[in-house]
């Protein structure tokens, strides 16, 4: 029994060196702006299209299916409000965040994976580089800059995607639409929606480099790691979103 | 014990290294000196790779003490090594090389990266390609490694492991997976490095030819070629020491001479008659 628990909390104990590690570096030099930039480019423009897409629909198809609901009520006019709350303080964090940990933690994963099995990550030591410092602690500022922004573009689109549909097919004008989104979203909501994303970003780029770095065996075992960070890492943001919406809700 | 004539380069006193419990390196002990050259022999597996790794301070030993040019390396920090490792060149096996850089930058990256060899970026540029016209790749600079053979890969890791004139140079199965034409460039290039530089070195390998041509053999510079490396009139080369690994144990430490007597089944199987 002991035995079996000794490896979850090994990786555990494992996980939190490598945070540990990464942020402090984040206070250390040297810094690496080259690479914060050009992960900033893979991470946050390369995801722009799938985001953009995703929250246009997710907030579309949300505004169809709350509509059917709402007319038993005769309320269709809450249909921005509804959108927009759902959308800010829960769905366009978590879908953002788990469209960049597929794309990005596997992406890490297999990257810093193929370099530690073929030992670029043991000859960067060998010339005098912190793996960590090079490689961990750059993804980490690029994707906690990013993932942020990438929420707030998904949470305009999806409001917007609701709009379309509000106006398309409820026949919501344009002014009630966006004034009842507008008027729905308090501080507090906003507050929500960006410190989960912020998060996220932790989730994301940690646990895609760790599986990364840790990988051994081969091309296989370079497979084996990229689901492994996508699975943690997506598991882990449904864990994560759920308790800080308990700690705003109590609030 | 005796003390060696010349300074210690590197020093393994009862070193043992276990992955998860599985022993790699059990109670290795052995003593390289300046400019000497060491030939590690072994069937895969045999812990050459985690020895070298070792000695680079890449791996930790579980027990025992590794020093290098008489510094105990065993509980240095991250950064304290990176001086150390500044001093020492490492080929890995496979090259190594970064692939999302160029060669240039590859070559380029110790003498960037190292914080003891801090040079001007006009100085870069002229080592990198003195480093890579020693190999004879200075015509890749812009190339990237996935364009390059197995066997240019494996030369432009000696470009870059012997970039920074390291006191102490180590190879991982340079030969590996080479045919013999290209294995020959490669073990030159060692013992061009070892001759005009006086550089210690460390070879692990599986195939004795390549230590016979390490211990017996120099540089001649006036051909490029390696020749003989007794008579006329030239000293002979640095003492090639031999070392054979058997699954972790040092099972043989001596000269060629030595190594070709040794009855020992395991170690005769790696002696070419």
């Amino acid at each position: 029994m002991l035995d079996l628990l000794k490896t979850p909390i090994l990786a555990i104990q494992e996980f939190f060196q490598l945070a540990g590690r990464a942020i402090l570096n984040v206070f250390r030099s040297p810094h690496y702006s080259s690479d914060i930039f050009l992960q900033m480019d893979t991470i946050g423009f390369g995801s722009l299209p799938i985001v953009i897409l995703t929250g246009f629909f997710s907030g579309a198809v949300m505004a169809l299916q709350l509509s059917k609901a709402l007319t038993t009520y005769g309320a269709v006019g809450k249909t921005g409000e509804l959108v927009a709350i759902t959308l800010v303080r829960e769905l366009g964090p978590v879908l953002t965040a788990l469209l960049v940990a597929g794309r990005n933690s596997s992406g890490m994963a297999s990257e810093l994976g193929s370099m530690k099995v073929t030992e670029q990550i043991d000859a960067m030591r060998a010339l005098g580089t912190d793996p960590i410092q090079k490689l961990v602690t750059p993804r980490l500022i690029a994707t906690c800059t990013v993932l942020p922004l990438l929420t707030i573009i998904a949470d305009f689109v999806g409001i917007f995607g609701g709009f379309v549909i509000g106006n398309l097919l409820l026949n919501l004008t344009a002014a009630h639409y966006w004034n009842s989104a507008w008027q729905a979203l308090e501080y507090s909501d906003v507050a929500e929606g960006l410190i989960k994303p912020f998060c996220f970003a932790f989730v994301v780029a940690l646990v895609g480099c760790y599986y990364g770095l840790r990988t051994t065996g081969g091309t296989q075992g370079v497979g084996r790691s990229t689901t492994q960070a996508v699975v943690v890492a997506s598991v882990w943001i449904f864990v994560l979103t759920f308790f800080i919406a308990r700690i705003f809700v109590t609030l | 014990m005796t003390m060696p004539s010349a300074a210690s380069a590197l020093r393994f006193e009862q070193v043992s290294v276990l992955f998860e419990d599985v022993p790699a390196l059990v109670d290795v002990s052995f003593e390289v000196a300046e400019g000497e050259s060491c030939v590690i022999l072994g069937a895969a597996g045999s812990g050459k790779t985690v020895l070298l790794k070792t000695a680079l301070g890449l791996i930790k030993p579980d027990r025992g003490r590794v020093s290098v040019f008489g510094r105990d390396i065993t509980e240095l920090r991250e950064e304290e090594l990176f001086d150390i490792r500044a001093r020492l060149g490492m080929l890995f096996q496979e090259g190594g090389l970064f692939d999302s850089l160029t060669i240039e930058e590859n070559v380029a990256y110790p003498l960037v990266n190292q914080r003891v060899v801090e040079r001007p970026p006009d100085d870069v540029r002229e080592r990198v390609e003195e480093a890579l016209r020693f190999v004879e790749l200075e015509h890749t600079l812009e190339k990237f490694p996935s364009e390059l053979s197995g066997g240019m890969r494996r030369r432009v890791g000696i470009a870059r492991a012997v970039v920074t004139e390291p006191a102490l140079v180590l190879y991982d199965s340079p030969t590996a997976g080479l045919d013999p034409i290209t294995a020959y460039t490669i073990i030159a290039l060692i013992v061009k490095e070892r001759d005009l530089r006086g550089a210690t070195t460390m070879m692990v390998t599986h195939r004795y030819q390549d230590g016979v041509w390490l211990s017996d053999f120099r540089y001649n510079p006036e051909n490029g070629t390696l020749v003989p490396a007794a008579g006329n009139g030239h000293p002979l080369p640095a003492r090639t020491r031999f070392m054979v690994l058997e699954e972790g144990r040092l099972v043989f430490q001596g000269s060629r001479a030595e190594l070709e007597a040794c009855r020992d089944s395991y170690v005769a199987k790696f002696v070419k008659r």
